[in-house]
């Protein structure tokens, strides 16, 4: 494997000060969700890290994730490629293309056998391979052909980790998720429509950082920011507690910024860091933009009903579930639920 | 209107989310006194209503001492208005804020000469008496 310099020598080199280095701590630590206690550590840890080989592979997608990373405030997108990763293939943003892309491909899995990460955003068609190609090579034979000399996979939002929109009811590709294809490596879920950018670049950061991978929950997910509900971390909670509820997107308590429950939020059963990382470098969240969450990074979000039904109709979800999500505030939770149904039953009628 | 900051938002409601947070530094605040214990307090972790974060950077206050710091963008470090607590706002080379933080101690750490700046100056200043 090549001698690539270490994180601290690339950043002296550039001039960047000891304070500078500090300040890039403190921020990483902020991004991996750690305490700030550990800046001291991660600060050693980031002197003598050298940069990872990156491999992107992008299958059945939209290329919004790739927007999101791009929009990376923290560290930014060229911030992490020319400082703490060597980004070595990405259809997007690579300048090569054709023969030369799948050259430096090969160059990079042969350079760095054994040791380099490959990203996977969008499903894998499993039906007629010619659904989805890329230089005349089916998405499955790829994605199989490149994890083999990798010490982990990340799989980029839904479509990578769960199946997505191309899996979605009736999945007429035959898509199916990263994990259900890669049995032989790690695999590390980061799900989102798109995820967010922060959550994207920290597991990079953590690899680079400790060189290895994160703590991850029952569907692969980093438990720093897929550990607790939107709902568990919601400025809104209060209200739903105090039982109050916007019943439309314009009456008085959508004004007031009420829980927004009852027209659909799927922040109690969604595990996901958008209500204290936020979007669009830490502008908002879509509920503080007072629009229910849909649950996007929750496994096959797509077919669990109407993104406006409250979840006590029952379309999302298990009882189990809903159960658990309702444990606080239960009294409220069940007003809440029947008032749902109700309205529910209402709009069924109306339709 | 050409960008989201001419958007005009109105802040309404009390959510309740600064509260806990005063009660948090005044903790802190005990333990620096009691065993010289610093405290940082990440605010990019914590839940914030529109407008509370500003209502928190209000009620702190601004105290008797402002830094600028220039090393991978700008940071401000400004102590409040209750002394032992520092507001720090770093940002990016794109000038967006990337970390917002509390630290309850006597001085920031980041303020302070760093010993690996302090031997590459020395050597810069003997390359320019030789």
């Amino acid at each position: 494997m090549k001698r690539t310099p270490t994180v601290g020598e690339i950043l002296r080199a550039k001039g960047v000060s000891r304070r500078g280095f500090l300040k890039y701590c403190a921020t990483t630590a902020s991004l991996l969700a750690l305490p700030p206690a550990m800046i001291p550590r991660i600060a050693r840890a980031i002197e003598n890290a050298r940069r990872p080989s990156v491999i992107w592979l992008s299958f059945q997608e939209c290329t919004g994730c790739t927007e999101s990373l791009t929009r990376s405030a923290s560290p930014t997108v060229e911030g992490l490629i020319f400082d703490a990763i060597s980004l070595d293939y990405h259809h997007t943003l690579q300048a090569a293309s054709g023969e030369q892309a799948e050259a430096a491909r090969h160059a990079a899995m042969e350079e760095n056998d054994g040791g380099y990460l490959v990203l996977v955003d969008g499903s894998i068609p499993t039906g007629n391979p010619g659904f989805s190609t890329i230089a005349g090579i089916s998405n499955r034979d790829m994605l199989m052909d490149t994890v083999k000399g990798a010490a982990a996979v990340v799989a980029i939002g839904s479509c990578a980790a769960f199946g997505g929109i191309p899996g979605a009811n009736p999945n007429p590709t035959g898509a199916v998720s990263v994990s259900e294809l890669v049995k032989d490596k790690p695999v590390v879920n980061v799900p989102g429509c798109p995820p967010i950018a922060m959550v994207m670049t920290a597991v990079l950061t953590q690899f680079l950082t400790f060189g290895q991978l994160p703590e991850l929950d029952k569907f692969g997910r980093p438990l720093a920011f897929f550990g607790k509900t939107i709902h568990d971390r919601c400025y809104r909670r209060p209200f739903y507690e105090q039982g109050k509820f916007a019943e439309s997107f314009d009456d008085e308590g959508a004004k007031a910024g009420w829980c927004l429950y009852k027209l659909g939020c799927k922040g109690p059963t969604t595990y996901n860091a958008c209500a204290t990382v936020k979007w669009n470098s830490g502008t908002s969240f879509p509920i503080e933009s007072g629009h229910p969450c849909l649950g996007c990074s929750e496994p096959g979000f797509w077919d669990k009903g109407g993104f406006y039904q409250p979840l006590s109709t029952g379309h999302f979800g298990s009882g189990a579930k809903l159960a658990g999500a309702a444990a606080a505030g239960v009294a409220l939770g069940v007003a809440a639920a029947a008032a749902g149904r109700r309205r529910q039953a209402k709009i069924t009628k109306e339709a | 209107m050409t960008s989201v900051d001419e958007i005009p938002v109105q802040v309404v409601g009390q959510h309740g989310n600064v509260r806990p947070i005063l009660n948090e530094i005044m903790h802190a605040l005990d333990r620096l006194l009691e065993s010289d214990e610093p405290t940082i307090i990440d605010l990019a972790g914590l839940p914030f209503a529109p407008g509370e974060l500003e209502e928190l950077e209000a009620t702190l206050g601004t105290g008797e001492l402002t830094a600028e710091l220039d090393a991978l963008g700008s940071s401000r470090i400004r102590e409040t208005a209750y002394p032992g607590v520092w507001w720090l706002e770093h940002r990016n080379a794109h000038n967006e804020v990337v970390g917002r933080y509390l630290e309850i101690t006597r001085t920031p750490e980041i303020l302070s000469s760093q010993e690996a700046d302090i031997v590459a100056g020395r050597a810069r200043l003997e390359d320019r008496i030789e």
